[in-house]
C-alpha cells in the first residue's frame, strides 16, 4: 500500500469506510509528515493534540455508522480563519498571541463534516502579497526546486503556507482565502489545484477581513474531485455574513462527468501580454487542444478593460484595506504599545505591529479615500470595475467559461520581484480581473516549465457556475495527467 | 504625480501610523510610484458608469432587530491588551 499522506482526499474516505486505517492513523501520518518538512515553515501553528482529539472522536462516529462528507480528514487551515482558541495571527505580529473565542463559519462547517485541522498555515501578512514574503513568521519555501538548483522558492502568496502543504503531503486539502488571486497562483507555483468560488459562495464571518468586497474563501487539494468535496462542504449562507448568498449549494461533484460536449471555451485575447513566456503561451495551447479534443468548442473572445484590472484593484482593495485595518487599535485586541498618551498609542502600536506592505496598502487606501481624492481614484476604480465586470458577462453570453494561464511566470526566488511593488503586483495580472468580478475560478495543473517548475491554467466560470468550472477543470486534469512530484517529497520518500 | 514628504506624512497621520523621517522619505518613492501606476484609469471613458460595490446579484438579507447573541463579557475582554472590572483600559483620554 502507498503511504497514507499520499492520498487523495476521497481515496483515504474509502480507506477508512473499508477499515483499510483509522482517523487516528491518518491524523499520525500527517503530523510525522509535518515534523520531517517543518523547514518549509508552511504552518505558523500546528495543532497536533486537536487533531488526534478530533480523529479519535471521528473513529468513533465512523464505528457507530454517524460519519459526516469529510469525516477524518486531516487538513490545514490558512491563519486568516479564527479558530476557537487556537491563536490566529493572519500572518502579523499585530495578532500575535491573539487567541479568538469564536470559530469561523467556514472552519466550523469542514469541523460539523468530520474534518480533522492539523494546525494554521502561514501567509503573506493580512493575505497582502504574491509570494508569501510579507509574513510576520517568516518565508515558506516552496517543496519545488528547479532542476540542478538548490535555490528556494516561494510558493506564492498570499496563501503560500496552504498551498506548500498541500503540495509536501503533510495536509490533505487546505483552506485559503483569494481577495486578486491569493489561491491560484500559489495552487499554480506548487502544482496543485486551487478554487475560488464565486464572491458570496462562502461566508467570510471570522476571517481576517482584508478587502470586504473581493475576499473570498476557497480550496486546496491535489485533485479537481478533492476541491470540490471541500467546498462542497465550506460553502451556503449564514446569516452572520449578509453578503452571504442565500442559494442552494450543488453537488459540485456530481459536475465532475468529464462530458464538455457542446460547450464552448472562450479564450480572451487580451491575455496574450507582451513578454508572457513561450512555455506559458505553448502550454495554454496545450489547453486549448485538449478541450476541443474533448468536444468543446474554443472561440476567441475579448475582455477590452482587462489592461485597467491591476490599476483597479490596486484602488479598490487597499482603499476597503484602510478601512478594516483601522480596528487594530491597541484597545481592545491585538498588539499595543506601551504610552501614556492615546495618539501616541495607536500610531505606535500600528507602527510596530504592521510590516511594510501593509503599511503601504494603508497608505494607499488611505490617500484614495482621503478628502479631494475620493472620487478621481476610489469612485473611478468603482466605475471601472462595473465595465470589467460587463466585459466577463458579455464574454460569457458567447460561451460557457475562460481558460487563461494562471499566472505570467512559474515560482520565482525568494526575495525577486521585491524591489519594485508593481513588479509583484504583475503576479496576479491573469487572476485580479476574475476577482474584481466576483467569478469563479480554479487553478489545475498542467504541465513543467524546462526547469522542472509547474505551470497552472485557470478556468473561469459565470457567477455561481461552479459546477462548469469543476467540470472543465476535470477534462484539463484528465487530460494533463500531471504526475510530477517536488523534489523535496521525492527527497523524503527516498 | 509624486508626493512629496508633507503629503506622505500627511497620509501617516491619517492612517495612524507613526513613521521616522527616514521611512517617510522611503515610503515616498514607492506610493508616487504606486499612485502613478493606478492614474491610467483617468484614460478610461466612464460617462454614465454606476460605481460597483457590489459585485454579485444578490440583496444582502435584513434580519429581525432582536437581540440574538451576548452575555459573553469574558469573551470580549478575552484579548484586551488591558482590563479591569469589565471594560478596557486605555491611556487617559479626558483632563
Amino acid at each position: 500500500m502507498s503511504k497514507l499522506t499520499d492520498l487523495t482526499i476521497t481515496s483515504a474516505l474509502t480507506g477508512l469506510e473499508n477499515k483499510d486505517f483509522t482517523a487516528v492513523e491518518l491524523a499520525q501520518a500527517h503530523i510525522d509528515a509535518m515534523a520531517e518538512h517543518s523547514a518549509l515553515n508552511a504552518y505558523i501553528t500546528e495543532t497536533p493534540d486537536i487533531a488526534l482529539k478530533q480523529a479519535k472522536a471521528s473513529d468513533k462516529r465512523r464505528a457507530s455508522g454517524d460519519a459526516g462528507a469529510l469525516d477524518g480528514i486531516p487538513l490545514a487551515i490558512k491563519d486568516l480563519f479564527c479558530t476557537n482558541g487556537v491563536q490566529t495571527t493572519a500572518g502579523s505580529r499585530i495578532l500575535k498571541d491573539f487567541i479568538p473565542q469564536y470559530e469561523s463559519t467556514v472552519t466550523q462547517k469542514l469541523f460539523d463534516d468530520g474534518a480533522v485541522m492539523l494546525g494554521k498555515t502561514n501567509l503573506d501578512e493580512f493575505a497582502m502579497g504574491s509570494s508569501n514574503t510579507t509574513s510576520y513568521y517568516g518565508n515558506v519555501i516552496n517543496p519545488w526546486k528547479r532542476e540542478g538548483d538548490n535555490t528556494d522558492l516561494t510558493p506564492g502568496g498570499s496563501s503560500g503556507g496552504s498551498a506548500a502543504a498541500v503540495a509536501a503531503k503533510i495536509c490533505m486539502g487546505a483552506t485559503g482565502t483569494d481577495t486578486g488571486g491569493s489561491i491560484r497562483q500559489p495552487a499554480s507555483f506548487c502544482g496543485i489545484t486551487g478554487m475560488k468560488p464565486t464572491y458570496g459562495r462562502c461566508s467570510r464571518w471570522g476571517t481576517v477581513a482584508f478587502a470586504s468586497s473581493l475576499d473570498q474563501a476557497g480550496t486546496f487539494a491535489r485533485s479537481v474531485e478533492d476541491n470540490a468535496l471541500l467546498l462542497r462542504s465550506m460553502s451556503g449562507h449564514d446569516p452572520k455574513d449578509s453578503t452571504s448568498a442565500n442559494k442552494d449549494v450543488p453537488d459540485f461533484l456530481a459536475a465532475l462527468t468529464g462530458d464538455i460536449k457542446g460547450k464552448v471555451i472562450g479564450i480572451p485575447k487580451e491575455y496574450r501580454v507582451d513578454g508572457m513566456p513561450e512555455e506559458i503561451s505553448a502550454l495554454w495551447q496545450r489547453g486549448i487542444e485538449w478541450l476541443e479534443s474533448a468536444g468543446a468548442t474554443t472561440i476567441e473572445v475579448s475582455l477590452p478593460h482587462t489592461h485597467y484590472a491591476l490599476a483597479t484593484y490596486y484602488v479598490i482593495a487597499p482603499a476597503e484595506a484602510s478601512s478594516n485595518l483601522a480596528r487594530y487599535d491597541g484597545v481592545r485586541f491585538g498588539h499595543r504599545a506601551k504610552e501614556d498618551d492615546l495618539t501616541d498609542m495607536y500610531e505606535i502600536s500600528r507602527a510596530e505591529g504592521f510590516g511594510e506592505e501593509v503599511k503601504r496598502r494603508i497608505m494607499i487606501g488611505t490617500y484614495a479615500l482621503s478628502s479631494g481624492y475620493y472620487d478621481a481614484y476610489y469612485i473611478k476604480a468603482q466605475k471601472v470595475r462595473r465595465l470589467i465586470s460587463q466585459d466577463f458577462l458579455s464574454a460569457f453570453e458567447k460561451c460557457d467559461a475562460l481558460l487563461t494561464p494562471t499566472a505570467p511566470s512559474a515560482a520565482f526566488a525568494i526575495g525577486e520581484n521585491e524591489d519594485d511593488p508593481i513588479k509583484m503586483y504583475l503576479n496576479d495580472v491573469f487572476t485580479v480581473p476574475a476577482s474584481l468580478a466576483g467569478l469563479p475560478g480554479i487553478s489545475i495543473p498542467a504541465g513543467v516549465d524546462s526547469r522542472g517548475l509547474p505551470l497552472g491554467l485557470q478556468v473561469i466560470g459565470r457567477p455561481w457556475d461552479e459546477e462548469t468550472v469543476f467540470k472543465v477543470a476535470g477534462v484539463v486534469e484528465n487530460l494533463a495527467q500531471f504526475a510530477y512530484v517536488p523534489q523535496t517529497v521525492k527527497k523524503a520518500a527516498a | 504625480m509624486s508626493l512629496d514628504k508633507e503629503s506622505v506624512k500627511k497620509v501617516a497621520s491619517l492612517a495612524r501610523i507613526r513613521m521616522s523621517d527616514e521611512e517617510l522619505e522611503r515610503m515616498m518613492p514607492q506610493l508616487s510610484k504606486i499612485i502613478g501606476f493606478v492614474e491610467q484609469l483617468a484614460e478610461v471613458n466612464t460617462d454614465n458608469v454606476e460605481p460597483l460595490a457590489n459585485v454579485v446579484d444578490i440583496t444582502p438579507e435584513l434580519r429581525k432587530d432582536v437581540v440574538n447573541d451576548g452575555d459573553c463579557a469574558d469573551k470580549i475582554l478575552k484579548n484586551a491588551p488591558e482590563e479591569t472590572q469589565g471594560y478596557f483600559v486605555v491611556p487617559k483620554v479626558v483632563e
